[in-house]
């Protein structure tokens, strides 16, 4: 870094861009975002993978393949084949809805749609507790139909589904509304019916933000934690997800198994990572929002 | 509907050639009223018919109010660490050109990417008393993991990124202009960023502050590993909804949730009203 900006001062003019700051103030203020993310960011990711293989490549290994890490894993992987589709066709809905018509109290339906990122996890875990607990209208009813909501699958792909809610049609919105529908107009004019001008050309049209959407949402339905852990009844091998296993790992003190299993989590964050900014750089698919 | 009707006036919509509007906002409605506002509508409805007596006594016990005390302080304090910092990061990412910035900028979003539970096992590891950084602390006298400390640590973590995406767009549209006209009038560097830039980055700022400190207030899963979890000293209130839930206590967790529910919903107004009150100043929000 240092080099750089010795060889960007020797090319400036003699008088200095008056719209820009000295090279000392620059060079201390990249060193201190570069500090602040490393001790935030990095260090706890690199002490994830290096924790995990402390005992070496076996115990990581025999962490990761113990049936119970193994039924996480299934389970995990089952909430989320589950709740992104459900959430992804949501997002187009509604984006077609937001994007392409005006109506009164459009504004108002996007902040109900964004409600979601304003709910702790936790309640949003309570909620469904209060709606299908012992205690309810709803749960006995159920359960005389032999119905299980609460601790079990339903339970915990119902939490995923509402903490993960608005992320789909968070990046559809605002990339649709910009496309406008002018595209969707042609095609009618040239005949399409409507199912022809939304696969033909509005799916085409939006299918990397589309991805994008359904990446964040991805990532968040299997590294979700709270609401998952209020719903779930923590049964081992059987209502456990990634996360929860990972915490049960931790309080038992088998702190490295928790790291072990935790990689795979983290694995998938930087696949995630990697994925969104290919996209970003290639597409422009657009910022990921502030809202996440 | 409405397109169909001769009504002049007020109308709830436009016409459009677009076909689709029932089936979309059809679907939409009906699938954001079954997962989210009927779940929602039970917890208020449940907590509602606890009687306001009862509910004004579960609110005011001296756990609850700590918990929501260290629940609001440490948030309040992270998001007040994040703006500073992320805007700096912001500010790095959108002026400055250096290797590896590309790298940097992809790696802010890794708190929206990892699973808040390897955030709160890492993050504890590093901070207990033995670990890479608390080792070099603790002869200092400075504890951080189990003490609302690491509260403040995990919640820095979880809303950096809120500030850094919120900020950085709305500098990326600075007008380069702006600068050079405060130069030519005289103003030194310094006085350019604080008396010209800040205050039109202010709205962005506050609001990605906002954003953090509502994720803050609810966050869970990073912060029990290393929060130590003391009542009265370090037990955050979302904590305290699952402890009361796992005691079958459900009115006193309906009583801290819905506490929880209506701050948070008077700060997502309190967020809207900036946004739109700086799309209406600067045409941007």
């Amino acid at each position: 870094m240092a080099t750089l900006d010795h060889s960007n001062a020797a090319a400036a003019p003699r008088f200095r861009d008056a719209a820009t700051e000295p090279p000392g103030a620059k060079f201390a203020l990249i060193l201190i975002a570069i500090l602040f993310l490393a001790f935030f960011l990095a260090l706890p990711l690199v002490s994830v993978f290096f924790e995990a293989f402390r005992k070496g490549p076996e115990a990581f290994w025999e962490a990761i393949s113990e049936p119970d890490a193994l039924a996480a894993i299934r389970l995990t992987l089952l909430v989320a084949v589950i709740a992104v589709p459900l959430n992804l066709v949501f997002g187009v809905a509604a984006a077609w809805a937001i994007a392409k018509f005006e109506f009164k109290g459009k504004a108002f339906l996007i902040t109900l749609i964004d409600l979601p990122f304003s709910v702790s996890p936790v309640i949003s875990g309570l909620v469904f507790v209060v709606l299908f607990g012992t205690h309810s209208v709803l749960g006995p009813i159920l359960n005389s139909y032999g119905i299980e909501i609460l601790f079990a699958v339903p339970g915990i792909v119902l939490a995923t589904v509402f903490v993960t809610f608005p992320f789909v049609a968070r990046e559809l919105i605002p990339l649709m509304q910009e496309q406008g529908s002018g595209d969707e107009e042609a095609a009618l004019s040239l005949g399409a019916s409507g199912w022809q001008a939304f696969w033909y050309v509005t799916v085409p049209n939006i299918r990397w933000g589309l991805l994008y959407g359904v990446l964040l949402c991805n990532a968040r339905a299997m590294g979700e934690f709270g609401a998952v852990s209020v719903v779930s009844g923590h049964i081992r091998g059987v209502t456990n997800t990634m996360p929860l296993h990972v915490e049960i790992l931790y309080n038992e003190y088998n702190v490295s198994a928790a790291f072990a299993v935790a990689t795979l989590l983290a694995g998938l964050a930087l696949v995630t990572l990697g994925l969104k900014t290919v996209l970003e750089l290639r597409f422009g698919a657009g910022n990921a929002g502030g809202r996440h | 509907m409405a397109n169909t009707s001769f009504a002049t006036g007020w109308k709830w919509r436009q016409a459009s050639v677009i076909p689709g509007f029932g089936l979309s906002l059809g679907y939409t409605l009906s699938y954001l009223v079954l997962i989210i506002l009927i779940p929602l509508a039970g917890l208020v409805w449940h907590t509602a018919s606890l009687g306001l007596p009862e509910l004004a006594s579960l609110a005011t016990d001296s756990r609850t109010l700590n918990a929501l005390r260290i629940s609001f302080g440490t948030a309040m304090a992270a998001a007040f660490v994040n703006a500073v910092f992320g805007v700096i990061v912001a500010w790095v990412l959108v002026r400055y050109d250096f290797p590896g910035r590309r790298f940097v900028d992809a790696a802010v979003d890794l708190p929206f990417a990892l699973p808040t539970a390897v955030a709160g096992i890492a993050l504890t590891t590093l901070y207990a008393p033995k670990g890479w950084i608390g080792a070099w602390l603790t002869p200092l006298g400075i504890k951080i993991a189990y003490t609302p400390l690491g509260i403040v640590i995990a919640l820095i973590f979880i809303g950096l990124p809120f500030v850094v995406r919120t900020v950085q767009p709305v500098m990326e549209e600075i007008d380069r202009q702006v600068e050079e006209a405060a130069a030519t009038l005289g103003a030194n560097r310094f006085q350019t960023i604080f008396r010209v830039l800040l205050p039109g980055l202010f709205p962005a700022i506050l609001t990605g502050f906002a954003l953090a400190f509502a994720r803050g207030v609810g966050e869970y899963g990073s912060v029990i590993f290393i929060a130590g979890n003391i009542p009265y000293v370090s037990e955050i209130a979302p904590l305290l909804i699952v402890i009361r839930l796992e005691e079958f206590n459900y009115p006193a967790a309906m009583a801290v949730a819905t506490i929880m529910l209506v701050i948070s919903f008077i700060m997502l107004f309190i967020i809207n009203l900036i946004q739109a009150w700086s799309r209406k100043r600067y045409g941007y929000a």
